[in-house]
């Protein structure tokens, strides 16, 4: 089990430098001078700022030492200024990522959950009206853009009914503590993790039903009936525990998917979040932030795939750490 | 191929699939002839209601732009960009993983590390980056969606030449003296083809989704309308004006849904063997 976490953190760490050293590249492939792009527009005019740049970079040196001096700043933590916003731009993702996580891991739950009851119920009813039903809401959902979506329920909950707020985290100038500001945060996050999490719901609704129907018709299926087990019993420790595999590994596969929808839903309901922090970057051209931004989502993906790969080895019969 | 068309015909989710997919192509085709208004010209008062006037059906937008005019000439460029980004993630997948494939080892290896590695990177994220870096326009943004989508590619055709390379008609072909890429090209792509076909379906469902959506937080091409680029205009004015967002949002979601469905229906039609499970 260790040897196994140990062997996955050092590719994951791998993975993570290939993508600072391309993250390295990619400022060099905008048009211009280095330094400009990476003062962003507002600050490309500050002649002190770039300058500053400049020698922090080491941007008159060789190459392959700008790289190493780049790679070492990343290491440390250290990703930049974002003269924009006039801070840190780790400092500024940090504030930031509390607000990211609740939202991802709200609507990575909310999908799981009921994409599995969804897809257990149209297996469990397959060739039924209830299985057809479910199959074309899934399909449905599954074809709507996640921007339009969360327009779509703004205009239902927020317009029509006025139930949700259709923006922010919390109430503003409410200042409420305790129970209270929980309860409004709660209320706020509604809506983008719903917005969020349907999209996968629709796939993991596909994904188990096919799996579910798939395991059903093995032959250990067959044995634990033969041995007169109860039809609960089966569907719950011998069908579904094995038909969820392709379901967890999906669910790693998604992971990135999961942090490009958080950039849109809370660019949408002004989620502050560092999708939204991707998306101001992007609307002031502040590169510095706007590849910070990328190399954070790109070292949370390697960890939630490293904990999806942990729980398949849990969740898979066939797999012990023992050995 | 007539059994081919036999049996996606007779697959549901595949007609339906069909009927919309020509639907979309005749309007991105002709609907720009026969529907002349510019989707860029102010045509009547701002924010006109739908269904008032018969010459702008779908009212107008903030700047009294047609709203259907501006779906029709969105129809080009989703399906535009939806195809050649495909085209392209195949150009670049399917080589990748032949190789990787034919010659295993330490090739093998190298390829599968480096696809793995960008099917880790988080592919919105990279396409915002990239489409940004590069500057918007057509070119880029196929380009990012090419950049996040040939992984799956290369990996679904490295297990498809892994499993046909030990066949006796590649093996017959290794004695006779064919060369390498001539088995590739002529003996085993030919018959990995249906799966990528299906996989490709799909693809260029995903790629609308990515491309409307870049251009939805404003990464489209300044010279092109499109229906992400719609919604993104409409949604500051949402509750002045819900149809400048509903209306091309429906347009996305009915390409997006006809595409999957077509990949059903193809993988029904392809893969016989598969389609059966979960019956």
């Amino acid at each position: 089990m260790l040897s196994f976490v140990a062997q996955r953190v050092v590719k994951g760490v791998i993975v993570l430098l290939a993508i600072v050293v391309l993250n390295f590249f990619l400022i060099r492939l905008a048009p211009g001078d280095p330094a400009m792009v990476m003062a962003g527009e507002a600050g490309a005019s500050d002649q002190v700022f770039v300058k500053q740049l400049r020698e922090k970079f080491g941007l008159d040196k060789p190459l392959p030492e700008q790289l190493f001096i780049y790679v070492k700043g990343v290491v440390g933590l250290d990703l930049g200024f974002s003269f924009r916003q006039q801070a840190p731009v780790a400092k500024l993702i940090g504030e930031r990522l509390p607000a990211t996580l609740l939202l991802t891991l709200t609507a990575f739950a909310i999908s799981l959950a009921l994409g599995i009851l969804f897809g257990t119920f149209a297996a469990r009813f397959a060739g039924t009206f209830l299985d057809t039903g479910i199959t074309v809401f899934a399909l449905i959902f599954y074809a709507m853009p996640i921007f339009w979506v969360a327009l779509m329920g703004i205009l239902l909950f927020s317009v029509a009914f006025d139930w949700l707020p259709s923006f922010g985290y919390e109430t503003v100038g409410a200042n409420l503590t305790g129970l209270a500001h929980a309860l409004d945060v709660a209320k706020h996050l509604i809506m983008p993790a719903m917005t969020l999490g349907l999209f996968f719901m629709a796939t993991y609704t596909r994904m188990t039903r096919a799996s579910m129907l798939e395991v059903k018709r093995l032959d250990f299926v067959k044995t634990a009936r033969a041995k007169g087990l109860s039809d609960a019993v089966i569907q719950r420790r011998h069908v579904l525990r094995n038909a969820l595999l392709p379901v967890v590994t999906l669910a790693g596969v998604h992971s990135g998917t999961l942090i490009g929808g958080a950039v849109i839903t809370e660019t949408v309901f002004a989620w502050p979040g560092i999708g939204r922090l991707m998306y101001d970057a992007l609307l002031q051209r502040d590169y510095n932030l706007l590849l910070g931004v990328f190399v954070i989502c790109s070292a949370m993906v390697l960890i939630f795939n490293l904990i999806t790969d942990l729980v398949y080895r849990l969740v898979d019969p066939r797999i012990e750490f023992a050995s | 191929m007539k059994q081919f068309w036999k049996s996606m015909l007779k697959s549901p989710s595949g007609v339906i699939g069909l009927i919309i997919l020509l639907l979309a192509i005749s309007v991105a085709v002709f609907g720009p002839m026969l529907f002349p208004n510019s989707p860029w010209r102010m045509v009547q008062r701002p924010f006109l209601p739908p269904f008032t006037l018969s010459t702008v059906p779908l009212g107008t937008d903030a700047l009294g732009r047609d709203v259907f005019a501006g779906m029709i000439f969105g129809a080009r460029v989703s399906l535009l960009v939806g195809l050649v980004s495909t085209l392209v993630a195949l150009i670049v997948g399917v080589p990748i993983g032949a190789m990787a494939g034919y010659f295993g080892g330490k090739v093998d290896d190298a390829l599968m590390r480096f696809t793995e590695f960008f099917q880790t990177i988080p592919s919105f994220a990279l396409a915002i980056v990239l489409v940004a870096i590069l500057q918007p326009s057509i070119y880029s943004i196929v380009a990012s969606i090419a950049v996040v989508s040939w992984p799956p590619v290369a990996r679904l055709v490295r297990g498809e030449v892994l499993s046909l390379r030990t066949r006796e008609y590649v093996q017959a072909a290794v004695v006779t003296g064919q060369s390498n890429g001539w088995i590739i090209l002529r003996e085993i792509l030919p018959n990995a083809l249906s799966s990528v076909i299906v996989l490709a379906s799909l693809m260029v469902a995903t790629a609308i989704l990515l491309e409307s959506s870049l251009s939805f937080l404003g990464l489209g091409d300044p010279n092109l309308i499109s229906w992400g680029y719609m919604v993104g205009a409409g949604r500051t004015v949402i509750r002045q004006a819900w149809w400048i967002t509903v209306f091309p949002g429906i347009a996305i979601l009915i390409s997006v849904l006809g595409l999957n469905l077509i990949g059903e229906g193809l993988n029904d039609a392809l893969n016989p063997r598969l389609s059966r499970e979960g019956r």
